[in-house]
């Protein structure tokens, strides 16, 4: 087994508190390890983004961290709690340990400002000591890094195509060479052969690099091609995990199994497909039981009622994955 | 339902038809423009044909900016066109607002993508579906008449029961069932045609199946033509029965969607299905896949290239594409599949610049 980079323990993140509280994150355990693209699947209002936002800490209010814990494995060092980290600590492990390239990254660049002064300060924040040269220096080697020639460094950012900006952003998430890099919906904005080639690019500079990624995304069929392993959101929680072809496969929870026939296939025989039944769970009226068999079609009576455990299913290689369905009782409902 | 496989099914009546579609946009001159003798315009969509026939759904698929969408508001007669000819009925028709738009898109209705934005937050379901409903003159007699309508209209959409959405405000519905308003409005015109802007890429992954399913549905049970715009070509292979591919603001390749997609003749079609997510590939090979073709970028719209516009960034680019503008010629053995590329023109002695 690889090592792990970062490890969520049974984390809850909700917005606001009290009675009005709606927990957007339920007790959610999720192991990324070193070197892995993990991918994080769920339609709108699953919580995935809320997830990645709250394992980094940057939830704005009245989003709020109401239990668990974010344990990061810096690669030398002992492992500590990001949760439990001063400000100062944070302001230090955010970009230098975890960068996030955001939704809409598209428009996260500021407009006024020309591409280098973004870059570098960055480097600037982190490492104070760097003379403006070699900060120029670096930022240059960034955006080579990311194929973009270097003499577009003073461009604004609305001389750059939309594909371009992608990959500046991509570029300064890479900056101060991070463990983690989080990507939250990258190219959702992009044309299909621009997504491609950014996502080729990513490939290739993991390889390079060795940092690990959490790639947030509701397009499914692109994280089975794109992802080592696939966790499933619905409904804040996870109701699945496991290697991306096992969970191409072989889908265990019916969630998934309805969330891969949801996309017309390119090749292959025309089949007719019915997507899933009924709309996305609202969360301040969450159903009880399993929050999906409103749209479940293999419901049974305990549906309702239980909360199925995420736990390793009694099947054929089961010990790498996870599901929770009551269809497949887990053989150790543990912690992970 | 089953897919519907339009290579065999008969030809049927026409009833939207485009001509030499042609849009440009002026640019604003700068200072140092004035001396230039050409006013600069974006070349939106340039010399397109297409045809909707009753009963059938034709896709148009492209890239953002290659001119889809501008294609479809042409159609709904919502912008002036450049050149070109648009004939509802075999009628040649020119709109600019007033009476005669109302009886133009009394016959055909666009649906955007957006249901977010394209239904008045303020307004209640059943306004905006009573509006469409009077506007177009199909309210019927009195509050019975028009509360039938309504009831019938929603059921249209498989909105029921009735009752429990007619009066909720757009905030209250997700976002497939705000879809599905905007659609229900759409179908309170009575048109004969649908023009549908990426209907499904606003919505979730799980839900637009399902919308789209009830527009098939629609269109058999009503006998409407559908045009389909969307990037996703995969949901054209699904939902249509002809697909047109366009590129910076021409049509590049068209044909029945299943042949256009298993057998795609424009290297631009080629490397659009390449792209495309494919779960089949297993993963890691991603990097070998595609090898490079191109920087990826579609050419500016102001300038665009001479000849094929996709020739900076085709694999096979050859002299002749710089310099003459590819014509639709046959490819393959399936009748109506055709692409505007030279790779399957005769190798003829004017196609090289003197």
């Amino acid at each position: 087994m690889r090592q792990p980079v970062l490890e969520i323990r049974n984390l809850d993140v909700g917005y606001g508190l009290g009675d009005v509280a709606l927990r957007a994150v339920r007790d959610v355990s999720l192991t990324l390890h070193r070197g892995e693209v993990l991918g994080l699947a769920g339609e709108s209002g699953s919580g995935k983004s809320t997830l990645a936002y709250g394992v980094t800490r940057l939830l704005p209010p009245p989003g709020v961290i109401t239990g668990g814990e974010v344990v990061y494995h810096p690669e030398n060092g002992s492992p500590y709690d990001v949760l439990a980290l001063g400000d100062r600590e944070l302001r230090a492990f955010r970009w230098a340990e975890t960068a996030i390239v955001f939704q809409g990254a598209m428009n996260s660049l500021n407009p006024v400002h020309r591409i280098s002064v973004q870059l570098t300060d960055v480097i600037a924040a982190h490492q104070p000591d760097l003379s403006a040269r070699a900060r120029a220096e670096r930022a240059r080697e960034m955006l080579r890094l990311v194929g973009i020639a270097a003499d577009r460094m003073d461009a604004y950012p609305h001389q750059l195509s939309g594909g371009m900006r992608q990959r500046v952003m991509i570029g300064m998430a890479l900056a101060l060479q991070p463990q983690i890099v989080i990507m939250d919906e990258p190219t959702t904005a992009l044309d299909v052969v621009m997504q491609r080639q950014i996502l080729r690019q990513l490939v290739a500079l993991r390889e390079r690099l060795g940092f690990s990624v959490i790639f947030i995304t509701h397009d499914l069929s692109l994280l089975v091609e794109f992802a080592d392993r696939i966790a499933i959101m619905y409904g804040g929680r996870i109701v699945e995990e496991a290697p991306a072809s096992a969970l191409y496969r072989d889908a265990l929870h019916p969630y998934t199994a309805g969330l891969l026939g949801s996309f017309p296939a390119l090749r292959g025989p025309r089949r007719d497909l019915t997507g899933i039944p009924g709309s996305p769970p609202d969360l301040t009226s969450m159903p009880t039981g399993c929050s999906f068999h409103p749209r479940c079609p293999k419901a049974f009576e305990p549906c309702p009622v239980t909360i199925p455990p995420l736990g390793s299913p009694d099947t054929p290689g089961g010990s790498t994955r996870t599901v929770a369905c009551l269809l497949h009782p887990a053989t150790n409902p543990e912690v992970r | 339902m089953t897919p519907s496989t339009s290579a065999v099914a008969p030809v049927s009546e026409v009833v939207l038809d485009a001509a030499g579609l042609t849009k440009h946009f002026p640019v604003r001159r700068r200072l140092r423009d004035l001396l230039s003798r050409h006013a600069g315009a974006v070349h939106a969509v340039d010399d397109v044909n297409l045809t909707l026939r009753r009963g059938q759904v034709v896709a148009l698929v492209g890239e953002s900016g290659s001119g889809k969408s501008t294609v479809a508001r042409l159609l709904a007669q919502l912008h002036p066109r450049t050149g070109g000819e648009i004939r509802l009925n075999g009628e040649a028709v020119t709109v600019r607002g007033g009476r005669r738009f109302r009886a133009y898109a009394k016959r055909v209705q666009m649906i955007f993508q957006d249901p977010f934005a394209s239904l008045n937050p303020v307004h209640s379901v059943r306004y905006h579906l009573t509006r469409s409903l009077r506007i177009h003159g199909r309210a019927g007699e009195g509050k019975d008449g028009l509360d039938q309508a309504l009831t019938a209209l929603l059921s249209q959409v498989q909105l029921t029961p009735a009752e429990r959405y007619i009066d909720k405000f757009p905030h209250e519905l997700s976002g497939g069932q705000r879809q599905r308003v905007a659609i229900a409005r759409a179908l309170g015109a009575g048109p004969e045609v649908l023009l549908a802007d990426e209907p499904v890429s606003m919505l979730d992954v799980s839900i637009r199946l399902g919308v789209l399913n009830l527009l098939r549905d629609l269109k058999d049970r009503l006998d409407l033509a559908i045009l389909y715009i969307t990037h996703d070509i995969a949901s054209a292979r699904y939902f249509a029965d002809e697909t047109l591919v366009m590129y910076a603001g021409r049509l590049v390749e068209g044909g029945d969607s299943e042949t256009v997609t298993q057998r795609p003749a424009h290297p631009y079609t080629q490397l659009l299905i390449d792209s495309a997510p494919d779960p089949d590939r297993v993963a890691g090979a991603v990097a070998a896949e595609v090898a490079d073709r191109g920087d990826g970028e579609p050419p500016s719209l102001i300038r665009p290239p001479e000849g094929c516009r996709f020739h900076p960034r085709c694999p096979h680019a050859m002299a002749r594409c710089t310099t003459d503008l590819p014509i639709p010629l046959p490819v393959g053995d399936r009748d109506g599949h055709w692409a505007a590329c030279w790779l399957y023109g005769e190798p003829s002695a004017e196609g090289v610049a003197p």
